[in-house]
């Protein structure tokens, strides 16, 4: 035991890392057994049926949703994505100099092309 | 902060080795923004436009010459292997869109997005073909596969393409996550994704007796495997080859296959003869199996499509035994087939195009009986493709077929080159079905009208036929130029 414990390396950039994760490891998997150990146990009709803990549903759940939402989620996400790679370009901006600046004009110029296109195919409008 | 150091010239030499590839992607954008500003009836130009910018990217290419160009710090290499299945996947593109010509005014496939699908796709293969580190490649794994899952489902209106692409998509994204896990634990074995860093460390016990990188190593061939449909990770190909517009099948047939095996055997070639022991008896079962299933599978096919798609995995299974056998030999064999394959398959496909009247059961093989007399042209150009598929002299699949097993045989896996031999045995079978049925069977009342083809659809066909003769009698310029470019990756 004495041998192992010598061997940990606490000094180790990593072992902040591997407490952390067994720490983590040993929590989830705790409650898992605790809440089934320690909890009430009561087995009835209700307690099987599906949404137990819920209102009932109204409607099934299939329903069709119009592509519009869709179109719309794509955009956002598409230059949401964009937003995320302007911030650290412009925090870093003085340091990257002109290569930044061209290199992130291509990328933004694409993009351009891409909102002008879905703009004139008429994706942003809600009819 | 200091201004971080820019190395002009290195810049301006990474985009210079990419030449081919910025002309199909700005090709691709022009295409987008055409659409905008064209009437309905002009569309036609943007296929125009589409031919001219491939054909602009084969003159860049050739312009870049068999030298050899390392750009972006060695993430991308522009060598004679390079070269080869730039100009491979290039001119499967180019014929593409040349058919398209006609295909897009019958199947309603005359928009924008169609052709900059085509062209971004295009892009993706061609970085894959000349990536050197394995995230340049999966990159391009991914730019090829995504505008491909759309291209399949792109007859919205027709279940059959819907079910193709759903299936392609879900399948091709499990694949890409397995190839992604590969280089993530072959990063972690060696420290790094470049592929001739990794080849020099290989004689190193630590790293190839290191089982996290073997494991890294059979998860990438798993990612290779999928993209190439080799058996049995073929489930997704006859449905998505079936469900796709023609044109789109003819295509994927082609071009995705150049460029999932220009990456596979650059990591082969380089990688594997340090770890062989472990990877020939996988290799060797792989390509025994994809012959074998392919083949028997497509003995029972009545729908061309689905036929020519299980052809097309018993192919991949014909290449993997020049990959198996290795060395130069091998990899010129694998070069030469895969540029063969693409003009016959593109070939096949053209003239199926033009005698199916509809999508679905158009492509049944009873639906070509007595096109072989009425259409001379026709039934001699499809007569030509398949016997040429099938590897009978003198077209240019035999000669491409020897030189795979001769690999073979020379390597020291006879075993394989007799099954690989009796597989093209049998698949003589299913190839002559077709002609059988074109020249020998009662030709019914109404036999189809083909339509008539455009003048560079014709011209898409001649070119693909002449290819496939002239490979088949002179191949002696092709096979010396394979050779050079699988030496130059060698070196």
């Amino acid at each position: 035991m004495s041998g192992l414990l010598a061997s940990l390396q606490f000094s180790s950039p990593y072992f902040p890392v591997i407490v952390l994760m067994a720490v983590a490891v040993g929590l989830s998997a705790g409650f898992v057994f605790l809440s089934q150990w320690v909890g009430p146990k009561r087995y009835d009709r209700t307690k099987y049926s599906e949404y137990e803990c819920g209102v009932d549903p109204l409607t099934t759940s299939t329903v069709r949703i119009s592509v519009k939402f869709f179109l719309v989620a794509i955009l956002f996400l598409l230059f949401d994505l964009e937003t995320t790679f302007l911030y650290p370009w412009a925090v870093l901006y003085r340091s990257l100099g002109l290569f930044g600046f061209v290199e992130m004009g291509v990328f933004v110029g694409i993009l351009l092309v891409g909102l002008v296109y879905a703009w004139k195919k008429g994706a942003l409008e809600w009819q | 902060m200091t201004p971080i150091a820019m190395d002009t010239g290195a810049l301006v030499r990474g985009l210079y080795c990419i030449l081919p590839e910025m002309v199909v992607i700005g090709t691709a954008i022009l295409v987008l923004l055409a659409d905008l500003l064209l009437p309905e009836e002009g569309k036609k130009r943007l296929c125009h436009l589409s031919v001219a910018g491939v054909a602009a990217a084969i003159l860049s290419a050739l312009w870049l010459g068999p030298g050899k160009i390392e750009g972006f710090s060695g993430m991308i290499v522009h060598d004679g292997m390079g070269l080869f299945f730039t100009l491979t996947i290039l001119a499967a593109a180019l014929l593409t869109l040349m058919m398209a010509t006609g295909y897009s005014e019958w199947e309603g496939t005359q928009k924008g997005e169609f052709y900059a699908l085509i062209l971004l796709s295009t892009s993706g293969m061609l970085f894959m073909a000349e990536g050197t580190d394995l995230m340049t490649v999966f990159l391009g794994l991914e730019t090829l596969s995504i505008p491909i899952y759309c291209l399949v489902g792109f007859h919205r209106g027709r279940m059959r393409s819907l079910e193709g692409a759903m299936k392609y998509f879900l399948l091709g994204a499990f694949s890409s996550g397995f190839f992604l896990y590969g280089i993530a634990l072959m990063y972690a074995a060696a420290g790094t994704t470049r592929i001739p860093v990794i080849a020099s460390m290989m004689r190193d016990a630590r790293l190839y007796g290191n089982p996290v990188f073997l494991a890294g190593i059979g998860l990438l061939l798993v990612g290779f495997a999928f993209k190439v449909s080799l058996v049995p990770f073929h489930m997704w190909t006859p449905d998505a080859y079936e469900g796709a517009p023609t044109l789109v099948t003819a295509f994927m047939g082609a071009a995705v296959k150049a460029a999932a095996f220009a990456a596979l055997l650059r990591v082969v070639l380089l990688t594997f003869p340090a770890i062989l022991p472990a990877m020939s008896g996988v290799l060797w079962v792989l390509a025994a199996l994809t012959m074998t299933v392919g083949n028997f599978s497509a003995l029972l096919q009545n729908n061309m499509k689905r036929m020519l798609a299980y052809s097309s995995i018993a192919h991949a299974g014909y290449i993997l035994v020049g990959l198996t056998a290795g060395g130069v030999a091998g990899g010129q064999a694998v070069l030469f087939y895969v540029l063969v394959y693409a003009f016959m398959n593109l070939g096949a496909f053209g003239v199926i195009m033009l005698v199916a009247q509809r999508e679905d059961d158009g492509y049944d093989i009873d639906n070509f009986a007595g096109i072989g007399f009425r259409y001379p042209v026709l039934g001699g150009l499809l007569s030509l493709f398949l016997v040429s598929l099938a590897g009978i002299p003198p077209t240019a699949g035999f000669v491409g077929k020897f030189y795979l097993f001769g690999a073979a045989v020379r390597s020291g896996y006879v075993g394989l080159a007799v099954l690989g031999v009796l597989n093209s045995a049998v698949s003589v079978y299913y190839y002559l079905r077709p002609v059988v049925s074109m020249y020998m069977a009662p030709a019914p009342e109404g036999i189809p009208v083909p339509r008539p083809p455009r003048s560079a659809f014709s011209f898409a066909l001649c070119a693909s036929a002449a290819a496939v003769l002239l490979l088949g009698v002179m191949p002696a310029s092709a096979l010396e130029f394979a050779e050079r470019s699988v030496l130059s990756l060698l070196m």
